[in-house]
C-alpha cells in the first residue's frame, strides 16, 4: 500500500490528499493490492479538466480494516485490468459508459446499465445517437450449433419482480451459458444526490434498493456526517444498527420462504411470507413505515422507542423468532427440499474471490467477509455479531447462511433493544466542509454498501458514488448457472436475490 | 409429516381480520393528511421547505393543499411545523379513482374521499375475479414487496378472487411501479397492448403517480400519466410504499367488495401514544 492515503470507513479526508499518481502507477498499485489479497470497494470517475477524467480507486485490506485511496487521471481510453482481474470488469463498464473511457482488451466491453454519461463524450461503445432500445441492441454472447437453442426472460418477468433480461444458451435443458443485461431500472440516482445535501437526498437514498432502505440510508447519513465531522449519539447508534439487522431479518426470513415457495415446499413457504411481516412491523412499530423509510436523518434517527416499548418490541420478536426457526427447521430437514437445494448453483471459493463477490452470497461459498466486523461502524464497533460462513456455495448454502444470520441477528436484536443507552437520539447536522472525500460502507443484507461522497470547494456534494452489492455479485449469479438444468434458474435466481434498481441506480 | 402439521397448528390463522374486522395498524404508521391552514403563522413556508418532492400548497391559505400522489409520508413536513397546521392520521384508505381526488385539501372539510367502485357492467365482468399483471418500470422492490404481500396468508387477496397472473395475456388489467423509467417504456407499453380488453390501469406508489424521489430526472417519465398514450389510469393508490391494506383497499373499493365509510382501526399495543 505504497502509494496509497490510509482511510477508515466512515473517516473523512482531504480531497487533495488523495495520492494523483500516473496511470501506469495506478494500475499498478490496484494490481498489487488485489495480488495481495486485497479487494476494490470503489473505482468511480469525476469529470477533470480538458475533458479528462479523475479516476480514485478505493482498495480494502479487510484484515486491517483499513481502506486505501488512490487517483489517477485518463482521457479517452486505458488499458483492461479486466482479464487478469474480473472483479474489475463492472468499474471499467460502469466508467465507459458514465464517462467515456474505453477499456482497452476489456474481455466482456458491453453497456453496464444503459445510462447516459456523465459528460458529453463519444460513445465508448461505438453507438449511435439514438437511445437504443434494449434489449433488442444489446451484444449477446452466443453459442453457435444445430443442437443449441437460446431462451430469453425478461424484462417482464413471470412474478412481482424488477425487471431484467436473461439470455440462457442451452443445449436440451442444460445452460451452457448464461448472460444477464440489465439497466431497466436506471433512475438516475447519482446524479440526483449531486449537489446535496438537500431534502430529497436522503429520499433518494431509501430508494436506491427499496428493500435495503435503512442499509443504503444509513451509508448516506453516515458520509454526512463523516464529512461533517460528527456522530450520531448512542442511543441513536443502537437504534440505526437494530433497524439494519431487523431489515435483515425480514428479508432472510422473507427468502428463505421464497425459496421454499420455489421448490415447492409450501408448509416454509406459508410460514415464512407471514412471519417476514413480523419483522417489518417491527420496524413499523419504530418509525410508522415497514421499510424503515423515514426513521434515519442526517445527525441521528427521527424516532425514539421508551424503555418499556422497547421491551415489549424485544418479546414479541423473541416469539416471532422461535416460529421462524420451526417453519426453517421443517424446509432443512425436507427431503424433497434438500434434493434441489444441494448442488445446485455452486460458485466456488475461487470464483466468489476472483468476481470479488460481497456479502452472503461470498459468504455462502466460504469467503468471510463482513463489514460489520471487517470495518466496523457505529453499534457494530462495539457489540459483535459472528460471521456466518458455509463452505459449498450452492443454493443450500445461500440458504443456511441466511438461517444463521437470523439466528445471530434476532439475538442482536432482542439483546440491543433490551439495553438502550441512555442519550438524545439526534442532533443537527452543520454545514459540510469543502474539498473532503468519505469512504462509508454498510453491511445491508445482501452485502457490502460503498457510498463515497465529494464534497466541492462551497461544502455541496460534487460527487456521490453508490455502490450496491448486486454490482459484483450479479456475475456470480450468471457464472453458478453454467451447467445447471434452465428450470433451476428461478431457485438459483432466489437463492442470491439481486437487487436490480440498486444495481441500475 | 406430523412435524408440518405440528407446525402448522402453533402457527395458527395468519390471515388479517380487515375487511370484516377492524384494521391492525402501529400507532406511528402514515396515513391520511389533515390541514388546518389557520394555525400556520404568517408568512411561514418551513412544510414547503422541508418536502422533498413538492407536494404542499398555499400553506397558510385556506386553499392549503397536500397533493399525496407526490406525498412519500415521510412526516418531515410536519415535523417541521411550528404550530400542527399538518399532521398524518392512521386513516389507510389512500387510493382513488382520479389523479385529482388524490389532493387533500383544506377548504375541502375533514370528510375523506374515497375511491368509487367501477359501473355496473365491468363490476359484472370483474367483481368475483380479477386478474392481474404487474410491470415494474423502475420500482425500488419496495411496492413490489408490499403487492406480493398482498398475495401472503396474512393478507390474502385472493379469498377475493383478485391473483397476479404471469402472463399480460391472462389479465384483466395491468399493475404499474415505479417512475417509468426510459429504459422501460417500451416494454411496459408492449405489456399493456398485449392484455385483451377491457382492461384497467392501476399505478401503485407515489413513483408512479409522480415520479416519487426521482421527479425531474432526466431518465425517468415521472410516472404513469401519459406513459401509454391515451390511457387512463383507472385507480391510484399513494404510498411509499402504500401499506398491502391500502393496496386492498384501493382495489376491493374498485370492485365494489368494500364499501361505506366508517374507519374501523385498531393499535397493536406495544409502542403506544405519547
Amino acid at each position: 500500500m505504497a502509494d496509497l492515503l490510509e482511510a477508515w470507513n466512515g473517516e473523512a479526508v482531504a480531497a487533495r490528499d488523495v495520492p494523483l499518481v500516473p496511470l501506469d502507477r495506478f494500475q499498478d498499485a490496484l494490481c498489487a493490492a488485489l495480488g495481495a489479497g486485497g479487494r476494490v470497494s470503489a473505482l468511480f470517475g469525476r469529470p477533470h479538466q480538458d475533458n479528462r477524467v479523475l479516476v480514485t480507486a478505493v482498495v480494502a485490506e479487510d484484515r486491517e480494516s483499513r481502506l486505501g485511496l488512490l487517483s489517477t487521471v485518463v482521457g479517452a481510453r486505458w488499458p483492461s485490468l479486466s482479464a487478469e482481474f474480473p472483479a474489475l470488469q463492472a468499474f471499467e463498464r460502469e466508467l465507459a459508459e458514465q464517462f467515456g473511457v474505453v477499456p482497452e482488451g476489456h474481455p466482456w466491453p458491453k453497456p453496464l446499465r444503459f445510462e447516459h454519461p456523465h459528460v458529453p463524450v463519444r460513445d465508448a461503445f461505438g453507438r449511435g445517437t439514438s437511445w437504443p432500445d434494449i434489449p433488442g441492441d444489446y451484444p449477446f454472447f452466443r453459442v453457435e450449433g444445430e443442437e443449441i437453442h437460446e431462451v430469453a426472460v425478461g424484462p417482464v418477468h413471470a412474478g412481482i419482480i424488477e425487471p431484467g433480461h436473461f439470455r440462457f444458451q442451452c443445449h436440451g435443458e442444460q445452460v451452457l451459458h448464461l448472460e444477464i443485461a440489465l439497466g431497466y431500472q436506471h433512475r438516475g440516482a447519482e446524479q440526483l444526490l449531486q449537489g446535496g445535501p438537500d431534502a430529497r437526498g436522503l429520499r433518494v437514498a431509501e430508494t436506491i434498493a427499496g428493500d435495503t432502505s435503512i442499509g443504503h440510508g444509513l451509508a448516506y447519513c453516515r458520509a454526512l456526517e463523516a464529512l461533517a465531522g460528527m456522530e450520531a449519539p448512542p442511543r441513536a447508534s443502537f437504534l440505526r444498527g437494530v433497524a439494519l439487522e431487523l431489515e435483515r431479518l425480514a428479508n432472510h426470513v422473507g427468502d428463505l420462504g421464497a425459496m421454499a415457495g420455489d421448490v415447492g415446499f409450501q408448509p416454509t413457504a406459508a410460514a415464512c411470507g407471514a412471519l417476514r411481516a413480523e419483522y417489518l412491523n417491527a420496524t413499523a412499530e419504530i418509525c410508522g413505515n415497514r421499510f424503515g423509510r423515514a426513521l434515519l436523518a442526517p445527525g441521528g434517527v427521527r424516532f425514539d422507542v421508551s424503555a418499556d416499548e422497547a421491551v415489549r418490541l424485544a418479546d414479541k420478536l423473541a416469539g416471532a423468532f422461535e416460529r421462524v426457526r420451526e417453519a426453517v427447521q421443517l424446509f432443512f430437514r425436507s427431503p424433497s427440499s434438500r434434493n434441489r437445494t444441494d448442488g445446485t448453483g455452486v460458485v466456488s471459493r475461487e470464483l466468489a474471490l476472483e468476481l470479488g463477490m460481497v456479502g452472503l452470497a461470498a459468504r455462502a461459498s466460504g469467503l468471510s467477509r463482513d463489514v460489520r466486523r471487517d470495518h466496523p461502524f457505529g453499534l457494530f464497533r462495539f457489540s459483535h455479531l459472528p460471521v456466518a460462513t458455509a463452505e459449498t456455495g450452492d443454493v443450500f448454502a445461500r440458504a443456511w447462511v441466511r438461517w444463521l444470520e437470523i439466528e445471530r441477528s434476532a439475538a442482536f436484536v432482542g439483546d440491543n433493544l433490551r439495553s438502550l443507552p441512555e442519550s438524545p437520539v439526534r442532533t443537527q447536522l452543520p454545514a459540510l466542509p469543502p474539498d473532503r472525500l468519505v469512504v462509508s460502507m454498510v453491511e445491508g443484507w445482501r452485502g457490502e454498501i460503498v457510498h463515497v461522497s465529494v464534497t466541492d470547494g462551497a461544502g455541496r456534494l460534487a460527487r456521490h458514488k453508490v455502490k450496491d452489492p448486486s454490482f459484483h455479485n450479479w456475475m456470480g449469479l450468471a457464472q453458478a448457472l453454467r451447467g445447471e438444468q434452465v428450470s433451476d434458474f428461478p431457485l438459483c435466481n432466489k437463492s442470491f436475490n439481486l437487487s436490480y434498481a440498486g444495481h441500475d441506480l | 409429516m406430523i412435524e408440518i402439521l405440528k407446525a402448522r397448528f402453533r402457527l395458527g390463522k395468519q390471515t388479517v381480520a380487515y375487511p370484516e374486522g377492524p384494521a391492525r395498524f402501529p400507532q406511528r404508521f402514515r396515513g391520511r393528511p389533515v390541514l388546518d391552514p389557520a394555525r400556520c403563522p404568517p408568512s411561514c413556508a418551513a412544510c414547503l421547505e422541508s418536502c422533498s418532492t413538492s407536494a404542499i400548497a398555499d400553506a397558510g391559505q385556506p386553499t392549503m393543499s397536500l397533493d399525496m400522489g407526490r406525498c412519500l409520508f415521510c412526516a418531515e413536513c410536519a415535523e417541521a411545523c411550528p404550530a400542527g397546521a399538518l399532521d398524518f392520521t392512521r386513516d389507510y384508505r389512500l387510493a382513488m379513482r382520479t389523479r385529482e381526488e388524490l389532493v387533500v385539501r383544506a377548504d375541502r372539510g375533514e370528510e375523506a374521499m374515497l375511491a368509487r367502485a367501477l359501473d355496473a357492467r365491468m363490476r359484472a365482468l370483474f367483481g368475483r375475479s380479477l386478474r392481474l399483471r404487474q410491470v415494474s418500470a423502475g420500482g425500488c422492490n419496495g411496492c413490489e414487496a408490499e403487492l406480493n404481500a398482498t398475495s401472503n396468508i396474512q393478507f390474502d387477496l385472493s379469498r377475493f378472487g383478485i391473483q397476479f397472473v404471469a402472463s399480460p395475456r391472462h389479465a384483466d388489467g395491468v399493475v404499474v411501479t415505479g417512475p417509468v423509467t426510459e429504459n422501460m417504456l417500451s416494454a411496459l407499453r408492449r405489456t399493456w397492448e398485449a392484455t385483451p380488453g377491457p382492461k384497467l390501469l392501476i399505478a401503485v406508489g407515489a413513483c408512479a403517480i409522480a415520479g416519487g424521489p426521482f421527479a425531474g430526472s432526466p431518465v425517468v417519465n415521472d410516472g404513469l400519466a401519459g406513459a401509454i398514450p391515451g390511457v387512463e389510469v383507472d385507480l391510484w393508490i399513494p404510498g411509499c410504499p402504500p401499506h398491502p391494506i391500502t393496496i386492498a383497499d384501493g382495489v376491493l373499493r374498485l370492485l365494489g367488495r368494500v364499501a361505506g365509510d366508517e374507519l374501523r382501526l385498531e393499535g397493536t399495543g406495544i409502542v403506544v401514544a405519547e
